[in-house]
């Protein structure tokens, strides 16, 4: 099967076009965007570990090593998508258009931080795995019944696709046709457990055979890849040509949360080995001549500021008010909530 | 010409469940009827008998065989602008889709600050009675009713059927909305044929009474009528309650005849650990123990799994074990 679906990509590790019929379609303006996106939400992940390191964020979940996919994927959307994250995927929801304050206070347990983006299609991160990809398939299915051309989008990990709700979004959106993304993010472990324990089939592009999908396979790393593969899909779902599934194969360099510590279940060796996402598109540009130190320079120092600026702004942010405990359960407080609340407020001399 | 109004039909319980989707899908276009087998066949009780060829493959709409998947789907439909009328073939058949349930569809609203809500109805027949196999037969209301962002309703008679299953739709917030199996064809009443609602989360007095209060819902309000009309012949007046909404429960409603009375006999057909009786008792302990001259007694399932159909006449409560709770409570 893995003869099957080989992983497709534009680029290889050391940044030299291996698809020659996309080689104009590389442009500086393209991978400059790409960069900048992957910088920027880089420079995020890491002040996130670094904040939750000193006690000023709650556990975190990093994405380092996967922002060729989640940048090159979010790129190719419009603003009235949709997209179904986990809690793996803000570096996607960022690039979407997230706003990066919210993002904080997610992490910081704060609910404001489900809140999306005005005028954003953006899901709360699903915690349960696998989950969101039905609500992904659900919305596509609305905007098809309404006659859009919007798509939807669920990102979901290697471990989403031995649940339930994976292969049920997934006959749902072949069933109904929905103009909907199955975007995997394959980065070899689901927590401690790899792959090769996960499931017996060779790819997970393969399961979408099952389908009667159309699906591929490609180097997750690979940024050009994953924008030009996500293009394609996102063309053929606003044209009426249903679901796809996208198996980008990634690598997660750190833990799964700050909570756990990879070197327990794997040689961070192998991680070492990885070509970072960033340092191969960095290699592409400057053989190409894209790379403009000036510009790249001011780009990170833009980044750093801009994160430490979001950083100030999530911890001036307001305390939470205690009416956000109990009023957003229902449309209209029931009587028995409105009791408990009252009577909560009432000893607390509020 | 006037337009005739008031006019009504001798319904069962589950014509008028019909007749209520019926109602919803001409006048809003918005509403979408998804389950397994709801189109061609009319839904496994025929709930939906009908509908598909009067609005269309695209309207009421035959699934695959994934209750999480149509649960899931429609958390998606339902944040996108549509209203998914969801039937579960059977209560017992929706635990696949309970991760949904608990961890998206109660929840969307809360964690959004009220930026998404998924206003959705699932429909699901439940309990015991009609001779059906294993795990067709559960009472696991509970389940439902501990989950906050839920609201669980459970109607008795037709009138009521249609009137909540109307109000449920309206509802902006996703309703579990519970059949009765054995109370689907056990009798007809008038039923209006234009649109009303029942508002949801308030109980109903069937019947007044002075000696007991006997709160039930569902199927298991006629067991509670027949038992008062034997208490009756012993001299005994029972109110018979029925609570239509399992959540959020009509407090005031429920304290006001327990402090008439000052004797309660709760049944259900559910199991009694965990039941919602043991939430009823604690909120009447909270609003009315000094009222109380008895013990809250409880009639309900045993605390096995309901049983193959050869023994399920005696996992139900029946008139006689409540008449005997009814006897205890007056004589403590």
């Amino acid at each position: 099967m893995e003869s099957q679906f080989p992983i497709q990509r534009i680029i290889d590790d050391a940044g030299q076009i291996v698809d020659e019929t996309k080689r104009d379609a590389l442009t500086k303006e393209l991978a400059l965007q790409l960069f900048t996106h992957m910088n920027r939400i880089r420079t995020f992940d890491r002040k996130a570990i670094n904040l939750q390191r000193q006690g000023r964020l709650g556990t975190y979940a990093p994405f380092e090593g996967q922002e060729a996919a989640q940048v090159g994927s979010a790129l190719a959307l419009n603003d009235t998508d949709w997209i179904f994250p986990t809690y793996r995927d803000h570096g996607a929801t960022l690039t979407f258009g997230a706003d990066m304050v919210r993002t904080l206070l997610y992490w910081n347990g704060r609910v404001e931080g489900c809140v999306p983006t005005d005028d954003l299609h953006i899901f709360p991160p699903a915690v349960p795995i696998a989950t969101q990809i039905p609500h992904a398939v659900g919305a596509a299915w609305a905007e098809k019944r309404k006659g859009t051309t919007a798509v939807s989008v669920a990102y979901f990990g290697d471990g989403a696709t031995s649940e339930g709700d994976f292969h049920e979004g997934m006959n749902f959106a072949s069933v109904f046709q929905a103009p909907v993304i199955l975007f995997n993010q394959n980065n070899g472990y689901a927590i401690s457990v790899p792959i090769q324990k996960q499931m017996h089939s060779e790819t997970i592009a393969q399961k979408a055979l099952a389908y009667g999908m159309p699906s591929v396979r490609i180097d997750g790393n690979d940024a050009f890849a994953v924008y030009f593969t996500m293009q394609e899909a996102v063309a053929r779902a606003r044209n009426g040509q249903g679901p796809t599934l996208i198996e980008a194969v990634t690598w997660r360099f750190g833990a799964h949360t700050t909570a756990d510590d990879p070197s327990k279940y794997r040689d961070q060796e192998r991680s070492r080995d990885r070509v970072d996402p960033l340092t191969r598109l960095e290699q592409f540009m400057r053989e190409q001549g894209f790379y403009d130190d000036t510009e790249i320079d001011a780009i990170r120092a833009r980044h750093q500021m801009e994160v430490e600026e979001a950083v100030k702004a999530m911890e001036a942010f307001k305390p939470p008010a205690i009416d956000d405990l109990f009023d957003h359960t229902y449309a209209t407080l029931p009587a028995d909530v409105a009791r408990q609340k009252a009577d909560y407020l009432t000893a607390r001399g509020n | 010409m006037a337009t005739p109004i008031n006019q009504q039909t001798d319904m069962t319980l589950i014509q008028a469940v019909t007749d209520a989707l019926r109602i919803k899908l001409a006048t809003d276009d918005t509403t979408l009827v998804l389950g397994e087998d709801v189109g061609k066949n009319g839904g496994v009780f025929r709930a939906t008998d009908g509908l598909q060829a009067e609005f269309g493959e695209d309207r009421v709409i035959d699934t695959p065989l994934s209750e999480a998947g149509i649960v899931g789907t429609s958390v998606g439909l339902a944040v996108n602008g549509f209203k998914p009328i969801v039937e579960i073939q059977f209560l017992g058949f929706i635990y696949p889709a309970y991760e949904q349930i608990m961890t998206h569809v109660s929840r969307i609203r809360m964690r959004t600050m009220g930026r998404y809500s998924v206003p959705m109805v699932i429909r699901a027949p439940y309990g015991a009675g009609i001779r059906a196999p294993e795990i067709h037969s559960d009472s696991t209301e509970s389940l439902f009713t501990s989950m906050p962002g839920l609201k669980v309703v459970c109607p008795a008679t037709p009138y009521d059927a249609k009137g909540l299953l109307l109000a449920a739709i309206d509802d902006p917030d996703p309703v579990l909305f519970l059949e009765s199996m054995r109370s689907y064809r056990a009798f007809k009443e008038p039923v209006p044929n234009e649109a009303y609602t029942i508002e949801i989360g308030k109980a109903h007095i069937v019947s007044e009474g002075a000696d007991v209060t006997l709160i039930a819902w569902g199927g298991m309000v006629q067991v509670a009528q027949k038992a008062a009309a034997q208490a009756e012949k012993q001299g005994l007046s029972c109110e018979v309650l029925d609570l239509r909404t399992l959540y959020p429960l009509d407090q005031e409603t429920i304290a006001a005849s327990v402090q008439k009375t000052g004797r309660v006999v709760i049944i259900h057909e559910a199991h009694a650990m965990g039941g919602l009786g043991t939430d009823l008792i604690a909120l009447i302990n909270d609003t009315s123990f000094l009222y109380l001259r008895a013990p809250i007694a409880r009639v309900t399932g045993f605390d096995v799994p309901v049983p193959l159909f050869a023994l399920e006449d005696h996992y139900i409560p029946t008139p006689a074990r409540v008449l005997e709770a009814i006897t205890r409570t007056v004589d403590f």
